[in-house]
């Protein structure tokens, strides 16, 4: 039984996440923009098994708000044992090319509020000498794509951020985990033509994450698999790479 | 990953278009032609909407409320089976009606108003809805109940989603002494000592069905396992759920299912069993569940996917019409890998659609090869037809339209109630001349 702030909660891989905590009688503080849905959601958690679930509706792009956020989770709680950021959107690349205005509201939305949030998590953790911070990345992050490079410069920012403060945190008892996860069957990624076997399921990648933050893991592709095909993709010389449709 | 919005059996359609609600205040999409569907599982194309969407619920998937005391359960209509046995089992209560698989959900559960092995006892999984929420394209609800718009409550279970999206559903759940079974296998000689068994069975045995070994011909037919079973006493220690699971991650590029497989199969697991009685008191996964243990088993079939046959023929023929089809399958030497036969008790189902009536319940799977199992299934037609019978559409991809209004005689007051904006491959096969 453990106490975890979750922010982005109505994203389907939190959803899951939280689904698996419920059942082992996690106390959960939801924070998403739409109250209506945490409210279903909370119910939902609740007949599932979680001992108290309270929610909290946040525009993370407010980030004056963040500290607000935070101490009422600290209130509700009592005491913060983790918090999982999974919130996040999948930016429509061409319309960042053409509008800086609409990549800079996607880095912030995927990166910047992501930092803020951690950094105030971070702090707590520290003198609190314990917690664990988890971080729902993504594989994007590792190299720059013609296809998606915005969405994947604002993820490889939030990698970066992570490993210096798992550096940071790790003297303190304080865990960082980066959690990578390939394609996943959301309603996220309702526009793509989704089946064969890169694909994987939201409750598999939960699975996934909730084993790896048990096991106090640093960075975790989901599936295991993506591991190999992002050290392939990374490994490619620049001077091939540049001419490649990825 | 399978491909999501393609109907379990793969035939006759291996692809759908289909968008997901993710909420209950979702509305259904403003496009010609959409169809509701849950996780997909039924065989045919009764849940496809080929040239059409599908609007899936499988990510309304939230409980609402569950009273232990009562057993009264309300969920999204997204909910699977199986997310309700791990909620409910623990706290000492069961579905109070499964089919073969847990993996489907609420809503298609009750859209093809499902059976089990307790049909004899319980009746369909309709007998066990107390009310549902009713969403049509005109973007209207309405909360249906026995007696709140039971018209459309009655419209609704089995009818095949075409009277609107269930956005969710409460379910009068039953309480169990003990969710494992006491079951009994018995291997017995032809078909008319299966029929003496579940006679025998019927009082005494809370789930009662058979496994067939198909291939076996001339006095053999009908051979094969009856197994019976009680839920466990409550002093009974619960025997631990299997952890192997076995899965297909890939489609072969031809049928693992043919003539060589079946006869070995057939063979080796009518005689699996050396004594002619065994018990043992075994968890509800293998019991009821027995196919979830491989994991997109349906892809076995490889990529021209299979079909299932399911139909009923009253009590009164039904020695001679199973008896009659069962050698029709052998001479074909078509077989089949899991033949299911079961008694329907006489609960009435309560859709006006609803397949479960009361008579003797043949189910088998064949691996599709052109016209040879269209011609086959023809010929099972005749017999289920003469016998005055009728087939299960959410195993069907082949029924004809005048058989479908035959076996269904309520299909014209049906009409009615079904949403112009929502249509499926299934209903257009069966209802739409021109089609």
């Amino acid at each position: 039984m453990k106490n975890w702030i979750i922010v982005g909660a109505t994203s389907a891989i939190a959803e899951s996440v939280a689904r698996l905590w419920a059942a082992k009688g996690y106390k959960l503080f939801l924070v998403a923009r739409n109250e209506d849905k945490l409210a279903d959601i909370a119910q939902d958690l609740k007949v599932r098994g979680a001992d108290a679930v309270e929610c909290f509706a946040l525009d993370v792009n407010a980030f004056e708000r963040h500290q607000e956020c935070f101490d009422t989770a600290l209130k509700s709680l009592g005491r913060i044992d983790g918090i999982l950021i999974a919130h996040g959107t999948l930016p429509d690349q061409k319309a960042c090319e053409t509008s800086f205005n609409v990549a800079r509201a996607e880095i912030e939305t995927n990166a910047l509020s992501v930092i803020s949030l951690c950094t105030l998590a971070a702090n707590h953790f520290e003198q609190q000498r314990s917690g664990d911070i988890a971080v729902i990345s993504s594989v994007a992050g590792d190299r720059g794509r013609q296809s998606n490079y915005v969405y994947g410069a604002a993820k490889g920012m939030v990698s970066i951020f992570l490993q210096g403060l798992r550096n940071r945190l790790a003297p303190v008892g304080v865990h960082v985990t980066t959690i990578k996860p390939g394609f996943v069957d959301t309603p996220m990624t309702a526009s793509f033509d989704k089946g064969g076997p890169l694909w994987a399921s939201a409750d598999q990648v939960a699975a996934g994450i909730v084993n790896a933050i048990d096991k106090r893991r640093n960075v975790v592709y989901l599936p295991w698999f993506w591991w190999i095909i992002m050290n392939i993709i990374r490994h490619i010389p620049e001077f091939i790479f540049k001419k490649m449709k990825l | 990953m399978s491909k999501p919005y393609v109907s379990w059996a793969r035939y006759p359609y291996n692809s759908q278009q289909g968008m997901d609600l993710q909420w209950r205040t979702d509305v259904l999409p403003a496009v010609p032609s959409v169809l509701p569907q849950g996780n997909a599982r039924s065989y045919g194309d009764s849940c496809m909407n080929h040239g059409g969407l599908v609007a899936s619920t499988r990510f309304l998937r939230r409980f609402i409320s569950f009273d232990p005391d009562t057993g009264l359960l309300q969920c999204e209509a997204g909910v699977q089976l199986a997310d309700i046995l791990n909620l409910v089992e623990p706290q000492g209560w069961f579905l109070p009606v499964t089919p073969g698989t847990k993996f489907v959900t609420v809503g298609g559960a009750i859209g093809n108003d499902v059976h089990g092995k307790n049909h004899h006892l319980e009746g369909s999984f309709g007998n066990h809805v107390t009310r549902f929420e009713l969403l049509r394209t005109d973007g209207t609800r309405r909360v249906c109940s026995a007696t709140e718009n039971p018209d459309w409550f009655f419209a609704t279970i089995g009818g095949l989603g075409l009277t609107g999206l269930i956005t969710w559903a409460e379910l009068q759940l039953k309480k169990v002494p003990n969710s494992a079974i006491n079951l009994e296998t018995i291997k017995y000689q032809d078909l008319a000592a299966f029929f003496a068994l579940s006679e025998e069975s019927e009082s005494t045995h809370e789930y009662t069905a058979a496994w067939i070994d198909c291939l076996a011909a001339r006095e053999k037919i009908g051979r094969g396992h009856f197994l019976r079973g009680n839920h466990a006493r409550v002093t009974q220690p619960k025997p631990a759920a299997g952890k192997l699971k076995l899965g297909m991650p890939i489609d072969p590029p031809l049928s693992l299912v043919n003539s060589l497989s079946l006869r070995a199969f057939n063979a080796l697991y009518y005689n699996r069993l050396m004594q002619e009685r065994t018990s043992a008191t075994v968890h509800y996964d293998p019991f009821f569940y027995p196919l979830d243990f491989v994991h997109d088993w349906n892809r076995m079939y490889g990529p021209k996917g299979f079909l299932q046959y399911q139909c009923v023929v009253p009590n009164e023929v039904s020695y001679d019409a199973i008896k009659e089809m069962l050698q029709r399958i052998a001479m074909a030497n078509a077989g089949s890998f899991l033949v299911v036969l079961k008694v329907f008790g006489d609960v009435p189902s309560r859709g006006m659609l609803s397949f479960p009536r009361p008579g003797a319940t043949l189910a088998l799977d064949f691996p599709y090869q052109g016209n040879r199992t269209m011609q086959l299934f023809d010929q099972l037609d005749d017999v289920v037809v003469q016998a005055g019978g009728a087939i299960y559409p959410a195993k069907d991809a082949h029924m004809k339209a005048e058989h479908f209004r035959m076996f269904y005689p309520k299909h014209d007051s049906f009409k009615q109630f079904k949403d112009p904006g929502i249509s499926s491959s299934f209903w257009r096969r069966v209802m739409e001349d021109n089609a």
